[in-house]
């Protein structure tokens, strides 16, 4: 990556941070924290990685898909989405208003551009699962993108789902965890330890490889090395701050569902410059 | 009886799906180690590369379902009723049904059927977790032919459904071109006096072995296979209720929430009649034999004589 794209993908992840604050903002309450510490991910995919997406043309069958696993981040997808075309960026204002079609937890049949359903956690990798089985059947090489929280990491489906993948060698799923180290009753640590994610990933048969999650270049490059598998699916331990760029949310850990007005959003995005 | 009817009913099952799968190459399977079990290891066979065995990971295999669907196939995904009811039921119901996938699950062993399994593998429950789930259509074959045809229509069918699959044994109670169609009763005889409504595999020839009994004693029962208890034939009963007045319904569950439930409430609403429910009167299941559990649970012709007798002669007493 050259030294001008990585200066655009900063600056777009700084917008789509601002988008996504905005958004949960006017609303007055949500998921800020997980929304905020998957922004640079979402950036990478959506703006260099993900081939063949079309905002005008959101169900292509070529395309590369992603599965909010962690369904709860929807306002940050929804951010990156409407930027990218998928709809009016006034939607954003609609965020779980009545009759909106965008609902705090991503949903395929109501918002263009979602790839799939997700909200209960630890579902979305089993579906990963089918969908590269099923682009296999077509001769489709795309990749399957699944982002999970490591809070979503407690849930059993998770690693049902991960043996699955490993044992079919599914090299066209890229999936990363979100370890912002946070779950809504606490630290991942006091409620339910998950580590060693790299030793357990490594064990169900995945490449796993584990960066900084707000390090662009870094998170760059362990894409690139991720899409280069050829017999392992592949897993980003992605070390993420909960609330990344926001004053008020980092290191709160009431930053999960969190209430806060839209004028500490606006303080918080003229902060960010 | 035909070669047909002799066929188990998961065997019918699988041949109806390889005949789906040589005519539409977006029929897949997904099962979770209950291959041998549910029948399909022809399937499998016959389409290694759309045959999906992902392990003893039931809650997996109705993700992966869902997920097959959203890339545009037409999975069939299979296991015990216990745990397609118990096990999968959030994935089927999010990332399935909510979602508005194509998945068509199917539980076989249901009821008393799952016998020397006993009661950790016996699902009472199962149709009526379904039933609840919006959209989604439920149904259970009486014999061969039906499940021939009502598999068909499922995969046709572009939605989730959920089959109640009686797998060993085989038998046919209509003709091999009788036609089916979703929500549409299948009057097996007329009556007058009483409607007895059945479904399944088991509980459908109580039900007629039941009607020829009280012709003796002079009561003439109709009886109905209600193969889909979701969306029920509202027109169907309500058309009975009218004529006989009084209800006997006969179900290999529990009488809430799944057939007997679904009668009572288009009654309620629609037009009152006495019913009395033969099913599962709030117990879990036990092991023994099909035979003796369908004692003990009260699943036989005799019983539903008795409770047909009792409508009818509260019937005219009123």
């Amino acid at each position: 990556m050259d030294k001008q794209e990585l200066q655009t993908l900063t600056e777009k992840a700084k917008e789509l941070r601002k988008l996504t604050l905005d958004a949960i903002g006017y609303l007055g309450v949500g998921h800020i924290g997980g929304s905020l510490s998957i922004i640079e991910a979402l950036t990478l995919l959506y703006y260099r990685h993900m081939e063949n997406i079309d905002p005008k043309n959101p169900d292509r069958k070529d395309r590369d898909q992603l599965v909010l696993s962690k369904g709860h981040a929807g306002p940050a997808l929804y951010s990156t989405l409407a930027d990218k075309g998928y709809f009016p960026k006034d939607w954003l204002h609609t965020l779980n208003q009545g009759g909106t079609r965008l609902p705090s937890h991503c949903d395929m049949v109501r918002t263009p551009g979602i790839d799939m359903t997700a909200g209960s956690l630890g579902q979305g990798l089993s579906t990963a699962i089918g969908k590269v089985l099923g682009h296999r059947l077509d001769g489709q090489q795309s990749k399957v993108y699944v982002i999970i929280g490591d809070g979503e990491s407690n849930e059993g489906q998770v690693w049902e789902a991960a043996m699955c993948a490993g044992h079919f060698k599914l090299h066209e799923i890229i999936a990363f965890t979100d370890n912002n180290k946070m779950q809504i009753d606490g630290y991942t640590n006091d409620i339910m330890s998950i580590e060693d994610l790299t030793s357990k990933w490594l064990a169900f048969g995945w490449a796993v490889q584990r960066v900084d999650g707000h390090d662009i270049e870094a998170l760059d490059r362990a894409i690139l090395k991720a899409k280069a598998e050829t017999c392992r699916p592949s897993m980003i331990v992605m070390d993420t701050i909960k609330g990344k760029g926001a004053a008020f949310a980092e290191g709160n850990l009431g930053n999960h569902n969190m209430v806060f007005d839209h004028a500490t959003a606006l303080e918080t995005i003229k902060a960010l410059g | 009886m035909s070669e047909f009817a002799k066929l188990d009913m998961r065997s019918v099952y699988t041949e109806t799906l390889i005949e789906l799968a040589k005519e539409d190459e977006r029929i897949v399977i997904v099962e979770a180690d209950l291959m041998k079990a549910t029948g399909t290891v022809p399937f499998s066979q016959a389409f290694p590369d759309r045959a999906f065995n992902v392990g003893v990971a039931e809650a997996n295999m109705a993700g992966v379902a869902a997920g097959l669907s959203s890339v545009g196939k037409i999975p069939f995904a299979a296991t015990f009723t216990a745990f397609a009811g118990r096990k999968t039921y959030d994935q089927f119901f999010i990332s399935g049904n909510y979602s508005y996938q194509n998945v068509k699950l199917v539980g076989t062993d249901p009821g008393v059927s799952a016998a020397f399994n006993g009661g950790t593998h016996m699902s009472f429950e199962d149709g009526g977790l379904m039933r609840n789930i919006p959209k989604l259509v439920v149904f259970e074959p009486s014999d061969n032919v039906s499940c021939r045809a009502l598999v068909k229509q499922s995969a046709k069918y572009q939605g989730c459904t959920y089959m109640r699959l009686h797998r060993k044994g085989g038998q046919a109670l209509y003709p091999e071109n009788e036609t089916f169609e979703f929500g549409k009763g299948k009057v097996l005889r007329d009556g007058t006096d009483v409607t007895l409504v059945a479904t399944g595999f088991l509980m459908v020839p109580q039900a007629l072995e039941a009607a020829k009994e009280l012709e003796k004693s002079g009561i003439s029962a109709a009886v109905i296979d209600m193969h889909t208890i979701k969306p029920i034939d509202r027109d169907l009963i309500v058309q009975y209720a009218k004529k006989t007045g009084a209800f006997v319904t006969c179900e290999n569950h529990q009488v809430v929430n799944f057939l007997g439930s679904a009668v009572a409430e288009v009654l309620a609403e629609e037009h009152p009649a006495l019913l009395r429910r033969i099913g599962i009167q709030d117990e879990f299941g036990e092991v023994a034999t099909q035979e003796y559990l369908m004692e003990r649970f009260g699943l036989t012709s005799p019983n539903i004589v008795k409770a047909a007798q009792e409508v009818v002669a509260r019937k005219k007493g009123a």
